[in-house]
């Protein structure tokens, strides 16, 4: 509990600022950047447990986000359920996917795997382009107009926001309760170095498999949350790469293996990305992403460690002292 | 006979798969480190061709050379500013940094040429010739060739000059390299410039032949990862053979399947491969 006392202040700070944001905020436009906000860190926290934590740096979670995003609207499409039937079997099929990806990649070093999580996800994302039973190219739509609450469609974001922050909450705690377990330890220890922590008696292949698990699971809600806000998927939105980049953009940038990393980077990141997209015109310009590939190579330069360990050089010791654990 | 010349038509562009890949394993062999901008490199190389045609008017030598030339000064720019400093630090780093560096450049492409396909003009490249009953291309046919060369090429200079040797004694033992009068990071720096060059005039090569947009980088990157992890990491033979091998299975299940497919079909191939023989076909265990 020692660094809770440096962690504690900050975080009681951060959560009565999320909370009360849509109260101070009112306009729409503002919560739409607070949901749109949430929404990322969401992505980029679960990204954060196997890309972070445990170092291997998957760009396709967009395959994660996708299979989440398609399965509420699916269910709509195909029997007019209420799209939320569809989370927990988004989540059920991505699980399984990521022990198909992970048992035999995670054998071999982590350019591999990082190569064969972009290739998955393109072939996903390709496969749902042809595939009629998703709406092939075209993608699929949810219900127009709210027929109950169940369906989650409602007129004003406030819910979403709420509803978003609630599940951010969760993953960060479930996050922050493993940070602290010996699963914890053992994921910190095989990116400091597989080897040795093989020969230390980690089960590293395990790990990181469960570790996967983890992470596909909550992208595979955040993918389903966004769905069933926006009413409408399409392969682009769902596998495309740059789904999977925002997610490891934004950790990297805040600080990917730390638990509030992700949280700073989309902090950062979501108005940074609003603002271009205001000033320069809609995404079609494509800005954004030159924005989005000049951040990654300055960090990759300059800061791998992330805003973070700047943070920590930059601030002078004496005042830091104060919050040391 | 259709089939045939698809068959052939397959290998042709297998060929220049071969050429670029044979860069990226070139990298991956020396240093173990995956480019993740390659394809963006070819696509570049693509549009120097354009601009070289539309602005000097030069022929199909003068753009493949500019290409060529204007990609390694790119690779060697990016390992001296970029590369050499993340070497040094974590995993993340290594990954990240190729991986903005494709974005940067694959939307300033988009950005400044705009999201349309483009075609050369017209080059003194042109026409098709009829072998036995197999209608081809000039076009096609000549940049298939001269990529198999190219790609022979590097693998001659790799494994029978002094340079070659020094670029394998680095990527053996960067230590002893050093001991041995040789310096290590002049020689990456010259690696990274083959591998961009080789690349770049894949790129010039290829546009001689089809349309391009700004977003073929991203496919041409993955269809390199493919042929380097079929071929064997760090084999520029094994990429030739791959090369070929890519080329005519998308040839194949495009015609069998349908265009769409093409893609599908190399990718699930490399997903098998995974799962098969993680260290390529011809890769040792």
């Amino acid at each position: 509990m020692k660094s809770l006392t440096a962690a504690g202040p900050a975080a009681l700070l951060l959560a009565a600022g999320l909370l009360s944001y849509p109260v101070v905020f009112s306009d729409p436009y503002y919560l739409d950047i607070g949901v749109t906000f949430l929404l990322a860190a969401i992505s980029a926290s679960a990204w954060n447990v196997v890309g972070g934590y445990a170092g291997q740096v998957s760009v396709g979670h967009s395959m994660f986000f996708g299979i989440g995003a398609y399965a509420p609207l699916l269910f709509y499409t195909l029997f007019k359920w209420p799209p939320m039937v569809g989370i927990p079997v988004g989540i059920a099929v991505s699980v399984a996917l990521a022990v198909v990806i992970g048992v035999p990649t995670f054998r071999l070093t982590g350019h591999y795997f990082s190569m064969a999580t972009i290739a998955v996800a393109e072939l996903i994302r390709i496969f749902f382009g042809t595939w009629n039973l998703v709406g092939a190219a075209i993608g699929l739509q949810g219900p127009a107009t709210a027929r109950g609450w169940w369906d989650l469609t409602f007129r004003s974001e406030l819910p979403y926001y709420y509803i978003f922050l609630a599940v951010l909450a969760l993953l960060l705690y479930f996050t922050f309760a493993v940070e602290r377990r010996r699963f914890g330890y053992y994921l910190r220890a095989i990116k400091a170095g597989e080897r040795a922590s093989r020969s230390l008696g980690v089960p590293v292949q395990q790990t990181k498999i469960k570790a996967l698990i983890f992470s596909a699971a909550f992208t595979s809600v955040a993918g389903s949350l966004y769905s069933i806000k926006t009413g409408f998927i399409d392969p682009e939105s769902g596998f495309g790469i740059l789904v999977s980049v925002q997610m490891v953009i934004i950790a990297a940038l805040g600080g990917a293996g730390t638990l509030f990393g992700p949280l700073v980077g989309a902090l950062i990141l979501i108005p940074l990305q609003t603002a271009t997209n205001t000033w320069f015109g809609g995404g079609g310009s494509g800005l954004t992403y030159i924005l989005y590939g000049g951040i990654i190579v300055v960090i990759a330069r300059f800061e791998p460690g992330g805003v973070f360990e700047l943070w920590d050089r930059i601030v002078p010791r004496r005042w830091r002292r104060k919050y040391a654990a | 006979m259709l089939l045939l010349q698809v068959i052939v038509g397959g290998l042709l562009l297998g060929a220049i798969y071969a050429l670029f890949s044979s860069g990226l394993t070139l990298i991956w062999g020396m240093m173990n480190f995956i480019n993740f901008a390659h394809g963006e490199f070819v696509m570049l190389g693509m549009y120097v061709a354009l601009l070289v045609v539309v602005w000097l008017g030069g022929g199909p030598a003068v753009f493949g050379f500019a290409a060529a030339f204007a990609l390694f000064v790119l690779g060697v720019a990016v390992y001296l500013s970029l590369i050499r400093h993340v070497l040094r630090g974590p995993m993340i780093a290594q990954i990240l940094s190729t991986f903005g560096l494709a974005l940067l450049l694959r939307y300033t492409a988009f950005w400044i040429f705009s999201a349309n396909f483009v075609s050369l003009p017209q080059t003194s490249l042109s026409g098709t010739v009829n072998i036995s009953g197999i209608l081809m291309p000039v076009p096609q046919l000549v940049a298939g060739l001269v990529a198999i060369m190219l790609t022979v090429g590097l693998h001659l200079l790799l494994t029978k000059t002094t340079v070659g040797s020094k670029l394998l004694a680095v990527s053996e033992d960067r230590n002893a390299a050093m001991l041995m009068g040789i310096r290590p990071d002049r020689m990456q720096a010259l690696a990274w410039g083959l591998s961009a060059g080789a690349a770049g005039i894949a790129g010039a090569l290829m546009a001689t032949a089809y349309p391009w947009s700004p977003s073929v980088g991203e496919t041409f990157g993955l269809t390199a990862f493919v042929v380097v992890a079929l071929g064997g990491f760090g084999s520029v033979p094994g990429a030739l053979y791959a090369g070929l091998i890519v080329g005519l299975i998308q040839a194949i299940s495009a015609f069998w399947l349908g265009p769409i497919y093409k893609d599908i079909v190399v990718y699930a191939l490399f997903v098998a491969l995974l799962w098969l023989r993680p260290q390529g076909l011809m890769g040792k265990a």
